[in-house]
């Protein structure tokens, strides 16, 4: 274990979610709505080297196993990021990110006249494209800066 | 059709748009046969913004069918006002009529509503989205002056915000058209609508001035360039001029050139077009009402 890999501790069980783009730590825990109020111990560690990114964050959310819905969303903002399930500090299942064909409630959208924006009973509803994503009641397309998208809230 | 919501041209095949149109023909060609065809139907207009021809054609287009109207109203005298949801106005609503209207300012609103009514529902403009029923009473319009296939069209004004040319370009996707957009760089098509017409394999070239092209034109779809757009009034100023049409603009187009607007222009169609063989825009406000009868006659049903 290099002494880089050390400033994040092990955890015991849980999800780690490797190989994020660096800087984009933060983003990934809105998407998942961490925010720490639901006593999850959460480490990151930002812009640490790496070999396939130069340059990675890393994600360990302690007592918590993700979903395959909740990591498909992390898509948009890392798709080459790793999953791995970690249990008795063993990894007993690692993947990669699959992009879903739609996310729901997760971002904003950018266009100030949508309905989506306004008070109305209805979540955010996204298709995801190629190369970005597609509100589906505006239908404004946004390929780039979605992660200033991502729903604070 | 097999849709219970009209919410983008999209939905339109060609097949469904040439139900709409030979029967909004049907009806032109023996109105009386279609009078009383739907007594007692009542059709829910929801206007959350101004309209004048959208919302009367509408009216009239069902009182010719033999039913009648409820009206929200303005705005200001409905119970929006006192802070109700879209959501919640449209479900008490879609209890008082067999079909509902809705113009409402903002983008993805009729998409939003029609998931929470069961009864028909016609988008009549939604903010800078679609509004494709005047879209199947433009292609009405070309069809009766230019045919619908082998056709060049120039679209030409807001493109950016205009709502009847997303759906019109849309719709043109079934057709063997070529479709030229004209406009200010700071007006043109948004990147959804390319997208769009990109998947479907349209044939679109886009262009900042109407010369060049105006000679290929069977029909010229011209806009009004909406001045409140414009962060600098002096900018539209500078580019206002470059849009306007007028006799002597047609000069270097071809005889059979048919012109259309959809209403209201300002000075972007000059009115010495009105006296040429081109000026097809009042024919095109009046086909609204047979066009939107046959829809309403499809969507409420055959009663023979």
């Amino acid at each position: 274990m290099s002494e880089h890999e050390l400033r994040v501790s092990k955890i015991r069980d849980g999800t780690v979610i490797d190989h994020i783009p660096g800087g984009q730590a933060l983003n990934v825990l809105a998407i998942l709505a961490i925010d720490g109020s639901g006593g999850e111990e959460v480490s990151i560690g930002m812009n640490v080297p790496s070999d396939r990114l130069g340059r990675k964050d890393i994600v360990k959310v302690e007592g918590r196993e993700l979903s395959q819905d909740e990591v498909d969303v992390l898509s948009l903002i890392a798709p080459d990021a790793t999953i791995n399930i970690v249990r008795d500090y063993d990894v007993v299942d690692k993947h990669r990110l699959e992009r879903p064909e739609e996310v729901t409630g997760v971002l904003t959208c950018p266009n100030r006249n949508c309905i989506s924006t306004d008070d109305e009973p209805i979540d955010s509803r996204f298709a995801v494209l190629p190369d970005g994503v597609r509100c589906e009641y505006c239908e404004t397309i946004v390929r780039d800066s979605i992660p200033d998208l991502i729903d604070a809230a | 059709m097999r849709h219970d919501h009209l919410v983008t041209a999209k939905q339109l095949t060609r097949a469904d748009v040439e139900t709409v149109l030979d029967r909004a023909a049907e009806i032109d060609a023996d109105p009386g046969a279609f009078r009383d065809r739907h007594a007692g139907a009542l059709l829910g207009l929801l206007f959350f913004e101004p309209s004048t021809r959208t919302k009367m054609s509408f009216e009239a287009a069902i009182k010719r069918l033999g039913g009648d109207v409820v009206d929200m109203g303005s705005v200001e005298s409905s119970s929006v006002k006192k802070g109700e949801s879209l959501a919640d106005t449209v479900r008490v609503i879609e209890g008082y009529a067999d079909a509902l209207v809705l113009r409402h300012p903002r983008q993805g609103a009729a998409k939003m509503t029609g998931e929470y009514v069961d009864v028909p529902l016609l988008n009549a403009g939604d903010g800078a989205g679609h509004h494709p029923t005047q879209t199947l009473l433009d292609l009405y319009t070309i069809r009766e002056n230019a045919g619908l296939d082998d056709l060049t069209i120039g679209i030409m004004g807001d493109l950016k915000y205009g709502r009847t040319v997303h759906s019109l370009a849309h719709a043109l996707t079934n057709f063997d058209a070529h479709q030229h957009f004209i406009s200010p760089e700071s007006l043109q098509l948004p990147r959804s609508v390319r997208y769009d017409l990109h998947e479907a394999g349209a044939t679109v070239r886009e262009h900042t001035d109407l010369e060049a092209v105006l000679p290929d034109l069977d029909v010229l779809y011209v806009t009004r360039i909406q001045r409140e757009r414009f962060p600098d009034e002096n900018e539209y100023h500078a580019i206002a001029g470059e849009y306007q049409v007028d006799a002597d603009t047609l000069a270097a187009a071809r005889d059979d050139l048919t012109v259309m607007h959809p209403l209201p222009r300002v000075d972007e169609i000059a009115a010495d077009v009105d006296d040429t063989d081109h000026a097809t825009y009042f024919e095109q406000a009046h086909n609204g009402v047979p066009v939107r009868m046959a829809l309403l006659d499809l969507l409420l049903g055959d009663s023979e």
